[in-house]
């Protein structure tokens, strides 16, 4: 007989050293073809980093931050207010603003953002005066190209916002406004404080990932002249032909904005993901 | 009698909590209710037995207006559901009058249908609080005191998903009551039960028929209803088909569709 007990006690299992080994291989071979491409990229290319590093800190530039900030926070908050506006629309059981609300998402999701945004800047062109309530103005006193880009961001992240809107409301379960209903809460008090709580933290993750795409996403308003970050790095390019120099500092700042964003995302999933604490402290204040 | 006098008499008629006449209801060109004709007594435990796709479900969502009927007279209590009275017609109801005769009606769901982001405590004090106004340290108390007679005062802080099938039915059971509703309405309360479950739930239901509560109760369990129950409706094909004290309709079925459902349920 074997001593079971003694068994147990020599008993080892013994490392294998193949795969190891091949991790280690690759891992090399990896790090050799980033290494190549940074030395092709950065080490042998004529890149002044010099003036990367002056105009990464110039006011201008600055100011280019500062509109791009405000064009994705103007844009994402007027998104959420439209996208809200539309997704009720989508879920209400009336036809003729579903229609709308279909159609809207069907044109401004169906033709790119570029194709709006300059469509926007040149609004003026066959519509030259705008005639409501009585007042008549002229449009091209309205349409900069800040405000052309607004409209062009705004409208169309709406679009996206009232898909991810409508997702986390339909995401949860029909049960649940019955059960709101079944205790005596109207239809609206029932979407409004039993299925919308619930429905955030399905469309938080998701609206922030659609914030830092439209983060970037900005960039293209540079086409109208609007001074944003690449507007901004674009127009010193073509004073000073530091094409590549201040490509480099646009996206920088994007990268530094992305990361900041990101990481407040990432808080912010955490803070949703404690299951327990949930959204408590407000239901708390509600209760 | 005239039309309004027969609606004076349904009206009036305050013994019975649940009152209906010829209910039926259409999906479309699909008739689920043909014409249900049923009493539910003040302190009655009604059973509604039938086969799956009969239309108890339905039924029990036409009495609490999470679905409109076709035809026929639904009244709880001093009303016609999905009614009001101009004092010259009647007219669809309003969603604020619906929602107020909603809380007066308790609905315990087969889903449990526990809101997921509240406490135990939360939950069963939420029609109190968001409906009836009351200040939230004497809802609490009320709500732990029906916590605690479901046997789950030691669970006041537990959340939904840290709960056991069983113990969040109880919940919603407690839930269901806080409103101090007329008519309690079950839909198959224990059929999305572990077996070892489904008893502490009918242990509480039966707590409920003791205290002379109003159910009305769409189950499964044919022993239970057997036990408990004052009536039995047998529902087939959208009709009330067999109707009577358990002892007869479970025991002694005349009707061969109630036989036949017996023996194949058993
Ligand atoms: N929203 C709906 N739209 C269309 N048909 C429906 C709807 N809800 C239920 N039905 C149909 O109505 C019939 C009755 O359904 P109901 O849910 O009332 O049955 P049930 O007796 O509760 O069955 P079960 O024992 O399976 O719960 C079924 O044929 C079902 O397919
Ligand atoms: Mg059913």
């Amino acid at each position: 007989m074997i001593n079971v007990d003694q068994q147990a006690k020599d008993l080892r299992i013994h490392r294998r050293s193949g795969p190891r080994i091949a991790n280690a291989i690759i891992a090399v071979i990896a790090l050799l073809i980033v290494g190549i491409a940074v030395k092709v990229f950065i080490g042998a290319g004529q890149i002044r980093w010099d003036i990367v590093w002056e105009y990464f800190w110039s006011p201008a530039v600055f100011s280019g931050v500062g509109i791009t900030l405000m064009l994705t926070l103007i844009s994402l908050v007027g998104s959420i207010i439209l996208g809200t506006v539309l997704a009720a629309m989508m879920i209400s059981g009336n036809p003729v603003l579903k229609l709308i609300a279909s159609s809207y998402i069907w044109f401004f999701r169906g033709t790119p953002l570029l194709v709006q945004i300059v469509f926007w800047f040149n609004l003026g062109l066959f519509l030259p005066t705008i005639d409501l309530f009585g007042a008549s103005v002229n449009t091209n006193t309205i349409i900069t190209p800040l405000t052309a880009a607004l409209l062009g961001l705004l409208l169309n992240v709406s679009a996206f916002m009232c898909e991810v809107i409508r997702g986390g409301l339909i995401s949860v379960d029909q049960g649940q406004t019955e059960a709101a209903l079944s205790i005596g809460l109207t239809p609206n008090k029932a979407l409004l404080r039993i299925v919308l709580p619930q429905a955030i933290r399905v469309i938080l993750p998701t609206a922030g990932n659609l914030a830092i795409d439209l983060l970037k996403t900005t960039s293209l308003v540079y086409v109208i002249g609007t001074r944003e970050i690449m507007g901004t790095t674009q127009s010193i390019a073509a004073q000073t032909f530091y094409v590549i120099e201040t490509l480099v500092v646009a996206s920088l700042w994007y990268l530094v904005l992305v990361t900041i964003s990101s990481f407040l995302q990432s808080r912010l999933e955490n803070y949703l993901a404690r299951s327990d604490i949930r959204t408590t402290s407000k239901i708390r204040k509600v209760i | 009698m005239t039309m309004q006098e027969t609606v004076d008499v349904s009206r009036n008629d305050l013994d019975n909590i649940v009152r209906v006449r010829n209910l039926r209801k259409s999906y479309g060109d699909l008739e689920v209710l043909k014409g249900i004709t049923l009493n539910v007594r003040k302190g009655e435990a009604a059973f509604i037995i039938g086969a799956s796709g009969s239309g108890k479900s339905t039924f029990l969502r036409c009495v609490n207006s999470l679905e409109t009927y076709q035809g026929g007279e639904l009244w709880v209590e001093d009303y016609l559901v999905g009614a009001e009275w101009t004092g010259k017609r009647w007219v669809e109801a309003r969603a604020a009058t619906t929602a107020s005769r909603r809380s007066r009606i308790g609905m315990v769901f087969q889903r449990f249908n526990l809101f997921p982001h509240m406490t135990a405590l939360e939950n069963v004090i939420s029609g109190l609080v968001m409906v009836h106004g009351v200040e939230t340290t004497q809802a609490r108390k009320r709500g732990m005191e029906l916590l605690d007679k479901v046997g789950l005062a030691d669970r006041a802080e537990s959340y939904p998903a840290r709960l056991s099938g069983g113990q969040q039915q109880r919940v919603a059971i407690a839930r269901a009551l806080a409103a101090n509703p007329s008519v309690i309405l079950f839909d198959e309360p224990t059929s999305a039960l572990d077996p070892e479950l489904v008893g502490e739930v009918l242990s509480v239901m039966r707590q409920l028929i003791r205290d002379g509560m109003t159910m009305l109760v769409v189950t499964h369990e044919i022993t239970f209803a057997e036990e408990v129950g004052d009536t039995v409706y047998f529902i087939d094909k959208g009709v009330v088909a067999e109707a009577g004290a358990p002892a007869d309709v479970i025991r002694n079925p005349t009707n061969a569709r109630t036989a036949e459902f017996l023996a194949r349920i058993r």
